[in-house]
């Protein structure tokens, strides 16, 4: 049970999660054109815990981490389902899914 | 292995597939109705089952059974079958009276209660995830109104961030202290003289993603928009049932797990819980439309009831958990008001279509008024007693300052709640409202009632509370 984590160690893998949890944040908040580039940032933010629980996982020889990822990869394809319902309910109603357009409610 | 433990939940989900292809066989626009029965009929069925349903641990500890799980399913069970009565009415006029409709809300329910059974993160995450999936599409039900669309996709964008924050905090809780278990998180704490600051992070961003599912200051941007967007039935589940849950998970996780981490993370918890009343009842005054007003009232409660948390005792616990069920009672008795807001036919949501309402149905103002006072906190109604119990035990925990800013909030709280009641009474008469539906008026009265007489049921409740907030402080 000696995997790649013997020779490069955790960092490597951590820092990849940590790197794409930031990209994921900051793609959420600083992008103001297109809300499927959202989508696709919540994606990253789930896949940057899987890979930091992949990582632990083999680091300390818990299968449990792993199992996480499965249903974790299940939950992602529900949630990015449903979010494309939702931004195609919304282009349907208002015709743009600019995300400075999300404007209708607001104070 | 102890199946039975799980038997309510496994009812729930069964019957939600039952429903759903009763759903499914019925002729499309009648099948709204029966599902909705079926749906009441689920609820308390397991809510009975939950009643009655044993201590333990099962499924290799990942599902805890106590007295804590057992109150916490039944407010939430409690909270899903009202907005149900609620939508009944509700859903046929605004057009959304499709099956799908309740059995979301069953799922949903669901989700609630196996986070509050949680014996793992990932059973958490699970159960999370369960509930806020259906509600985005809940608050997206509406699908031809453009702002229940932005709702939803409002609530969606900001949900899935939450819960993608959440998730990176278990996986760094796990990674740090080796396990998932809530057990074994509690024995690797307590063990280590230096916590690793990996464990540290992985606590504050779980707190963060819970914190963002109870709308709590600075993660509430959210909660107006959302309640104003989506169908008014469906904002009122969401103020009830899924944060009724989400305080379950918050409560157990930092009693027990990181419970010897106390003096870490009590300040956060300090600071948030005032930042949210403060701001609850502050953002609430200017508010031209009741939607909003009622989730800038629910940002506050948020803040009152966390207090109970802050103190880190059992008898805050205690104090958070009376409060809740006060909270879920008013609150659903406030929305079935909102829900009866309807002239010629189209719903209304402006707090000045509220005027002159004492004149033209005296029922329903004063059930309003019932509401607005004992949400302002006033004795002898159900929420004085909610923020008695939590203030009391700040106080015991020598938390002065924090007691002192929820009671300077509450007075500045009562300001725009009394305002309310004023419009209602001493305004100029607008045209009369529309009749409201038979269940809309039923849930209306009962909560009024069990708002009012709350004293006489109060022993029974804050002991319940004891026992459930004991089975956590073993």
């Amino acid at each position: 049970m000696h995997s790649a984590i013997e020779g490069i160690g955790l960092g490597p893998y951590l820092s990849i999660g940590a790197i794409l949890l930031v990209l994921g944040v900051f793609g959420i908040f600083v992008n103001r054109k297109n809300v499927i580039i959202i989508l696709m940032s919540i994606e990253l933010i789930l896949l940057s815990a899987n890979i930091n629980f992949v990582a632990f996982s083999a680091a300390t020889g818990d299968l449990s981490g792993q199992v996480m990822t499965l249903f974790v990869l299940t939950i992602a394809a529900a949630e990015s389902a449903i979010g494309l319902a939702i931004v195609t309910v919304y282009f349907r109603n208002r015709g743009s899914i600019e995300v400075d357009d999300i404007t209708m409610m607001k104070g | 292995m102890n199946w039975t433990l799980a038997l309510p939940e496994i009812v729930l989900a069964l019957s939600g597939l039952v429903i759903l292809l009763a759903g499914v066989m019925q002729r499309r626009g009648q099948a709204f109705f029966s599902c909705a029965m079926m749906t009441l009929l689920a609820l308390v069925v397991t809510g009975v089952l939950v009643v009655l349903s044993p201590d333990g641990t099962g499924y290799n500890h990942i599902f805890i059974n106590d007295g804590f799980a057992r109150f916490m399913k039944v407010l939430s069970l409690t909270g899903a079958a009202l907005s149900v009565v609620l939508s009944v009415g509700y859903a046929r006029e605004m057009e959304i009276d499709k099956f799908e409709f309740p059995v979301l809300i069953v799922f949903s329910t669901l989700g609630t209660m196996i986070m509050a059974s949680s014996g793992n993160l990932m059973t958490l995450f699970v159960g999370l995830e369960l509930s806020s999936l259906s509600i985005y599409i809940l608050c997206a039900f509406a699908r031809d109104r453009v702002t229940a669309a932005e709702a939803g996709l409002k609530y969606f964008v900001l949900g899935s961030l939450a819960s993608g924050l959440l998730l990176y905090g278990i996986s760094l809780a796990y990674g740090f202290a080796g396990t998932m278990e809530y057990a074994g998180l509690q024995q690797a704490v307590r063990g280590s003289a230096v916590l690793p600051a990996g464990l540290m992070v992985g606590v504050v961003f779980v707190l963060v993603g819970l914190c963002f599912k109870l709308s709590m200051v600075p993660f509430h941007m959210w909660t107006p928009d959302v309640y104003q967007g989506a169908p008014t039935s469906v904002t009122a589940y969401m103020a009830g049932a899924p944060k009724i849950a989400a305080f379950a998970v918050l409560l157990r996780v930092m009693a027990g797990p990181f419970g010897s981490m106390t003096p870490q993370w009590q300040l956060l918890i300090e600071v948030v819980s005032a930042a949210s009343m403060v701001f609850g009842s502050l953002a609430a005054i200017p508010q031209g439309n009741i939607k909003r007003l009622m989730a800038y009232s629910s940002i506050g409660h948020m803040g009152y009831a966390m207090i109970g948390l802050a103190a880190g005792t059992a008898e805050g616990t205690r104090g958070t958990l009376v409060y809740l069920v006060t909270y879920l009672f008013m609150n659903v008795g406030a929305f079935a008001g909102i829900v009866a807001m309807r002239r010629k036919g189209h719903a209304v949501s402006r707090i000045s279509d509220l005027s002159g309402l004492g004149r033209t149905d005296p029922g329903m103002a004063l059930a309003m008024a019932v509401f607005m006072f004992s949400m302002a906190g006033a004795p002898p109604l159900a929420g004085f007693f909610g923020k008695l119990m939590v203030f009391y035990a700040a106080i015991n925990a020598h938390l002065y300052g924090l007691a002192a800013i929820g009671i300077i909030s509450s007075v500045i709280g009562a300001y725009y709640y009394i305002r309310i009641v004023k419009i209602m009474f001493f305004d100029a008469a607008a045209p009369a409202l529309d009749r409201s539906p038979v269940s809309v008026s039923f849930v209306s009265v009962g909560m009024g009632l069990v708002t009012t007489f709350f004293v006489v049921g109060l022993g029974p409740v804050a002991t319940a509370a004891q026992a459930a907030a004991s089975a956590l402080f073993r």
